[in-house]
């Protein structure tokens, strides 16, 4: 047994939390569909990807810069999240949840097949677009952009926090969030707040998906694996809680890059997916997330 | 037409099939099945025996999704289990086909009672998300121990049986399709006895269930247990058909396969989940055989497995939206079309 190398401990726990903070991003992408409209969006993972190959598309094919390439791919992200939400989820709103999950099952199929249609199956480089300088915290070395990847989480996961709080709309999502007849008796247009719901959601999947595709690639399969982890997140925290995506997200981070590099790379999802059941047994409602009072 | 079904006793008022027309559609349907191995090919052969392989699966599937109402993404995981469990037997200890068949229903049923037992505090997506873990984990175990013959997997001999192996679709026909109506007319039957009324109360709303008189825990782990008892026979099927089991066999998209087919046959329906698994195994080789006509069809091989996901997408999505009931309900709507034809109702 190898003496334990507190220093390179310390490095892969950075490491694990940096990443966890985009696990965050992404979780909180899920949590504000989840609020607004009960719908469990299982195709999370494959926004991401949307948001990565639209990135790739107008950033790389017909080269526009930079600044003008990814706030284009966030925007585009955000239409598609309008079209899904009117052509698919509010045809069933009234219905049992079930069926919106479903059909988020069926959503992640399509936009796979979509996307080996489009681009391929093959595993893109996205274009280089963070700095390069390699990041040292103490004697720990942090890939740069990992780091530069979780401080942008960061700004986005603070603003879309500022704006849940203080923005008109975000107001108007966490009064249906918390109760949907009172907030159309006050007059809020809730079907409105679903769409808006959508559009954020896909938004901000767009920019953690830029991001994650910019660290390790993008195809269309890679992103899904990365949405399960999402999904173990968003379970961990609650599904409802914001606070419970943020921890939670860092938690399955560090558990990840533990795993993977004490055990090997084969455990990590094995591992995380060992924590949520355990989670899940010992508070079935997740970390932070309302406990249900069903009535018949 | 039918018209006129009067009963005279409770013994015909119960029957599984209660009148003469339904008896002459189903000789027919039997004399089909028994004809069909004759005179088909290699190729329909084949297929026809991989419908009746996830016609035994999705019906299992029917069981906990359609009929008790939990959701599972792991029915893959538990055909893996199965097939693993039929593979190894097969391998070291030789027994004969049913035990083994048998033996990968039980071993399947006991990881389906393990991986329920969070399904009383744990509800909808919750328990969607173990069941996914539940397939990861499996996954992992077919992929890196050692006994299961790593990401390789396992390859077996033709099983034997009466000294004849069963080496061609032809002869696995025999032993498929019976294995897969016995299984039918088992879910057939268990929802008109209490336990499978007990599934439908739990999935109409499982606390009125329970104040009725339901043991929840009890009936949602028999109901898991069930389920993945079809997935594990089925599981057996596909190792005997396939005959080399490896990780890769049983991904995700398999449950996700299977799921589709509950949806599109129509949940709660024994013949939805007969017409969804049929209908989702024959759309992708209907796909090939449009292709085929297509000018230039080679360079559009690579194009076919995106297209089927998309397909399987659309179908689901579409589905729910516009036939929540699926195939099933628009077959009894034709049904009910030619009840009184050719005069109007």
């Amino acid at each position: 047994m190898m003496a334990m190398d507190w220093g390179y401990l310390f490095e892969v726990s950075l490491t694990g939390i940096a990443s966890g903070g985009l696990y965050a991003l992404a979780a909180l992408a899920f949590v504000l569909v989840f609020k607004a409209t009960r719908v469990v969006n299982l195709a999370i993972g494959e926004f991401l990807m949307a948001g990565a190959f639209l990135f790739m598309t107008f950033a790389a094919m017909w080269s526009m810069p930079l600044w003008v390439a990814i706030p284009a791919a966030v925007l585009a992200c955000g239409l598609l999240g309008a079209v899904i939400e009117r052509s698919m989820i509010r045809p069933l709103i009234g219905e049992p949840e079930f069926s919106a999950f479903m059909v988020t099952i069926g959503l992640s199929s399509i936009l796979v097949g979509l996307a080996e249609l489009i681009w391929d199956p093959e595993q893109h480089r996205l274009p280089d677009f963070m700095p390069t300088q390699p990041i040292m915290v103490g004697e720990a070395f942090l890939s740069p952009k990992v780091f530069w990847g979780a401080m942008t989480a960061v700004v986005f996961i603070a603003a879309a926090l500022l704006l849940f709080r203080f923005w008109r709309g975000g107001v108007a999502l966490r009064a249906t969030a918390s109760d949907q007849g009172a907030a159309y008796a006050m007059g809020i247009n809730v079907p409105r707040v679903f769409s808006l719901a959508w559009v954020g959601s896909a938004m901000l999947a767009a920019v953690s998906g830029i991001i994650v595709g910019s660290i390790g690639g993008v195809s269309s399969t890679s992103m899904g694996v990365f949405g399960i982890s999402v999904l173990v997140v968003v379970i961990v925290g609650g599904l409802d809680s914001v606070l419970g995506a943020l921890v939670a997200g860092l938690l399955i981070g560090l558990i990840e890059a533990l795993a993977s590099t004490y055990l090997g790379g084969e455990y990590k999802l094995v591992a995380t997916f060992l924590v949520l059941v355990v989670i899940l047994l010992v508070r079935p409602y997740g970390l932070f997330g309302t406990r249900e009072i069903e009535r018949l | 037409m039918r018209i006129g079904t009067f009963k005279q006793s409770y013994v015909a008022d119960a029957a599984l099939f209660d009148s003469r027309t339904q008896h002459v559609w189903l000789a027919i349907a039997g004399l089909l099945l028994i004809l069909f191995p004759f005179t088909a090919n290699e190729y329909w052969l084949y297929l026809g025996c991989l419908v009746a392989i996830n016609i035994a699966s999705t019906t299992g599937l029917n069981i906990l999704t359609g009929y008790t109402g939990l959701i599972s993404l792991g029915q893959a995981a538990f055909m893996g289990l199965g097939a693993y469990t039929v593979a190894l037997l097969q391998l070291h200890f030789n027994l004969p086909l049913v035990l083994n068949l048998l033996a990968a229903g039980a071993v399947a049923m006991a990881g389906g009672i393990l991986v329920g037992i969070p399904s009383l505090r744990v509800k909808g997506l919750y328990l969607a998300i173990v069941t996914l873990a539940a397939s990861f984990i499996a996954q992992f175990i077919f992929a890196n121990f050692e006994f299961t013959g790593g990401t390789a997997g396992i390859t077996m001999q033709p099983a034997q049986v009466l000294g004849v192996p069963l080496d061609t679709s032809f002869r696995l026909y025999w032993l498929i399709v019976p294995v897969t109506l016995l299984m039918l007319l088992g879910a057939a039957n268990l929802f008109r006895t209490r336990i499978g009324r007990a599934f439908i109360a739990i999935r109409d709303r499982d606390i009125s269930a329970e104040v009725l008189g339901i043991p929840l825990l009890r009936y949602k782990l028999l109901s898991f247990g069930l389920s993945s008892f079809y997935a594990g026979v089925a599981g057996g099927l596909f190792a005997y058909f396939y005959r080399v089991v490896t990780p890769e066999s049983f991904p995700l998209t398999m449950s996700i396969f299977f799921l589709a087919a509950v949806i599109v046959g129509g949940m709660g329906s024994i013949l939805g989940g007969i017409l969804g698994a049929a209908f989702m195994t024959m759309v992708p080789e209907v796909l090939r055989l449009v292709f085929g006509l297509l000018p230039g069809a080679a360079d559009l091989i690579s194009l076919i497995s995106p297209i089927r996901l998309v397909l399987f997408g659309t179908l689901i999505v579409g589905f729910l939206i516009f036939e929540p009931l699926g195939l099933a309900e628009l077959w009894r709507r034709t049904r009910r079309f030619f009840h009184l034809w050719p005069f109007r109702n």
